[in-house]
């Protein structure tokens, strides 16, 4: 069966910058505000999720050669590392520190290594959610 | 505050995530899996040490004070589990390493068996009740992985009923928490336990402490043991062997670990029923390892029988009996992991799991045959060996606790599983060869053997050397017995 | 409130077991994410509604809701997340493999 989805494919194109931007928004709104890894990778995958409706999940593999089994790792990866790097300054296990910095265009900035914890959680999310949806989708 | 207590966790946990980076190349994936397993067998050996020579250690994650952050706690009864499950795990996976196959390495096999040691890890080491809820969930979901792998009929029927089984207990645990945080208010077991002292466990918190023995019953196979034999059946040997080793014991350390540091004020009604749910065990485990005629079955049955006999060891609760349980269940998961490893070859070999197809085994595969029987011999209580000890201990304490009657079952028991055993042994490696042709090449055992040779010395070491095994069993014993020092050690630092 | 939020609890459990007691495969899941999501209204109503304002640093009150139990039902939800995700694949595979989503039909002998 054919389907017409012209409208559904020209919105896309757009509506998932809009969805991506907004999720690395929520990524970094996450330190303080409501927000953080879970969200802003779940909302991530969303827009996938639509480009994958929108057209199909093989042009999507040719757009992003990514494999997400491995973006789940490193997700993990960076998470635990975050963890351990606590280890090297004698700290609890998973100790988080903070400071500000100057730093150009941005001005006075607080940087944090929870933020580096959120960045594994954001690719694990991401990661799984698009493994889960992929492999349950390409299944014909 | 010592990392070390975090390290027998995290060393599997990286080693998991570094091998999905290889699953296209099993034979990386093993190199991997093999020297993390080591490693790990390495840190809790000197976790247990260190635990022998200074007491309790503690860590508080990211630096928040218990009762506000989480905390893990290892006592000497967490630090011997830990070593115990690195010891068995390492074993499993250096047979899954002949036995598995490349299809199932490629399908993230080790993955799942590293993750599922970092959930039995986390949930001996945790020291905070939601925290023992996602080490469970690690644990369940990665079993989930495993039990399905592979992918055949039965598998995925089986499957089916575990995760549903395991997914309703799971939510009825969030739901006793709910009921016990609203009671107490706190999720620090130590915590916990001070505030149901303060005021001495009325009756609404011993029946939350029985929403959390229905929990945990199901999943240690306590009475609510419907689920296990079907679902423990349907994956390769390697799996129910980690699974019969691991799993169940994660729910017997949750109820011994409850009952022993929180709810003990009112023994003489929860730990009544307890005995009662563990005589029930006994007896339906010892009816369907009689009943039943092949491998696995017969072996699954006798996991029953002995969660059954360790809860004896909690429900009388005196100084021997606890040492005794605690022994036992180390002794549980070494040999039946061991049983499941030799009960997987045997079925490897005769290419059946029906005792009635087998038939003179030891002929061709005698070294399969001994170890076999020194096995059954462990699990039945013989002297020189380990399962001695820990039946001493549990039934001298029974009887001076005077709980005569459920110490005979446990006693009876043991006839049961000589003779489940014995039926095994007689059928399977006895008598002609009814497997395989008489001019049939021999089935290469090579690299499966080792493995369960050394359960099997670590078995006889731990029966022959329990003189020098007893001191770290006593300190174990010494925390269940005064809670307060449990408590003590977390919250005062 | 609490009545009310009761009330909700035992409606959302009464109706996941009545879905998981039935025989198709999809509604036994969906009574299982209907059971936890009983069970996490049950763990904020237990441990106290709305007791006072946010729990914030900057907003500087004596007095506030606890935030724990939002943070248990997160992780909660994360995981129940995992696993209802995997239990749709599994039924979905099953049902390829075995020709059925009806628990009825996939009962018989273990060792077929």
């Amino acid at each position: 069966m054919k389907i017409n989805d012209v409208i559904l494919q020209t919105a896309a194109k757009i509506v998932v910058f809009i969805i991506l931007t907004f999720s690395i928004y929520l990524f970094f709104a996450g330190h303080n505000n409501p927000g953080g890894g879970f969200i802003g990778g779940l909302m991530t995958a969303g827009g996938l999720v639509l480009l994958c409706l929108a057209y199909d999940t093989k042009t999507i593999r040719k757009v992003l050669p990514v494999d997400f089994r491995i973006v789940t790792a490193i997700g993990l990866l960076v998470a635990t590392l975050t963890g351990l790097g606590s280890f090297l300054f004698g700290a609890p296990f998973l100790s988080h520190t903070f400071d500000y910095f100057t730093l150009p265009l941005l001005g006075k900035t607080e940087l944090a290594t929870a933020t580096l914890f959120e960045i594994g959680v954001y690719l694990t999310v991401v990661g799984v959610s698009m493994t889960i949806i992929l492999s349950i989708g390409e299944d014909r | 505050m010592s990392n070390l207590v975090v390290l027998p966790m995290l060393i599997p946990l990286l080693t998991g995530i570094i091998i999905i980076f290889f699953y296209r190349t099993p034979s990386i994936q093993r190199i991997i899996a093999g020297a993390g397993a080591l490693l790990n067998i390495a840190v809790s050996a000197y976790l247990v040490q260190r635990v022998y020579n200074e007491g309790i250690l503690t860590l508080n994650f990211g630096g928040w004070m218990p009762p506000f952050g989480i905390s893990f706690v290892a006592d000497m009864f967490s630090a011997l589990l830990v070593l115990t499950t690195s010891l068995v795990s390492t074993a499993c996976l250096f047979y899954a390493f002949k036995s598995i196959g490349e299809e199932k390495e490629r399908h993230h096999f080790y993955v799942f068996f590293q993750f599922v040691v970092v959930g039995v890890v986390g949930s001996f080491l945790t020291g905070d009740i939601f925290n023992l809820f996602v080490c469970f969930e690690v644990m369940l979901i990665a079993s989930y992985g495993m039990i399905v792998l592979g992918g055949t009929k039965l598998q995925l029927r089986e499957s089916l009923k575990y995760i549903l089984v395991n997914v309703v207990s799971s939510a009825l645990f969030v739901g006793a928490v709910a009921y016990l945080y609203a009671i107490v208010g706190t999720l620090n077991f130590a915590h916990i336990s001070q505030r149901v002292a303060e005021v001495g466990q009325p009756g609404i918190l011993t029946v939350s402490s029985l929403v959390f023995l229905v929990i945990f019953s199901v999943k240690a196979g306590l009475f609510l043991f419907f689920w296990l034999p079907g679902s423990y059946k349907a994956p390769p040997a390697v799996v129910t062997a980690l699974f019969g080793a691991l799993l169940t014991k994660v729910g017997i350390y949750a109820i011994i670990r409850i009952y022993t540091i929180i709810f003990y004020h009112d023994q003489a009604f929860t730990h009544t029923i307890i005995g009662w749910m563990a005589a029930a065990t006994i007896v339906l485990g010892a009816l369907g390892a009689v009943a039943y005629r092949d491998v696995p079955r017969i072996l699954i049955y006798n996991i029953v029988i002995a969660v059954g006999f360790i809860m004896i060891g909690l429900v009388v609760a005196n100084q021997q009996a606890l040492e005794g349980a605690i022994f036992y269940l180390i002794h549980d998961m070494i040999v039946k992991a061991l049983l499941f490893l030799l009960g997987g070859m045997m079925i490897t070999v005769a290419g059946t799991p029906r005792l009635a197809e087998m038939g003179g085994i030891i002929k061709r595969y005698p070294a399969l045959g001994w170890m076999f029987f020194i096995a059954a011999m462990a699990l039945v209580g013989v002297p020189p060996l380990s399962g001695f000890v820990g039946k001493l201990l549990i039934v001298q304490g029974g009887f001076s606790g005077g709980w005569y009657w459920l110490t005979a079952i446990g006693l009876a028991s043991s006839l049961l599983i000589l003779y489940s055993m014995m039926k095994i042994f007689m059928n399977g490696f006895w008598g002609e060869e009814k497997y395989a042709a008489e001019d049939a090449e021999p089935v290469s055992l090579k690299g499966m053997l080792a493995p369960a040779a050394c359960l099997l010395t670590i078995s006889i070491l731990m029966g022959v050397g329990a003189e020098w095994v007893y001191p770290y069993i006593s300190q174990a014993g010494e925390v269940l017995l005064n809670p307060q020092l449990y408590i003590d050690a977390v919250l005062k630092e | 409130m609490e009545i009310l939020m009761s009330i909700a609890v035992g409606v959302l459990f009464a109706v996941g077991t009545y879905l998981i007691l039935t025989r198709s495969l999809i509604r036994i899941i969906l009574g299982t994410t209907l059971l936890t999501h009983g069970v996490h209204l049950l763990l904020l109503t237990m441990a106290g509604l709305k007791t006072g304002g946010v729990p914030l640093l900057g907003e500087q009150l004596t007095n506030y809701t606890d935030p724990l139990p939002q943070a248990l039902i997160l992780t909660s939800i994360v995981i129940s997340f995992g696993v209802t995700s995997f239990f749709f694949v599994l039924a979905y595979r099953a049902y390829q493999e075995l020709g059925t989503d009806d628990m009825e039909q996939l009962r018989g002998r273990d060792d077929e």
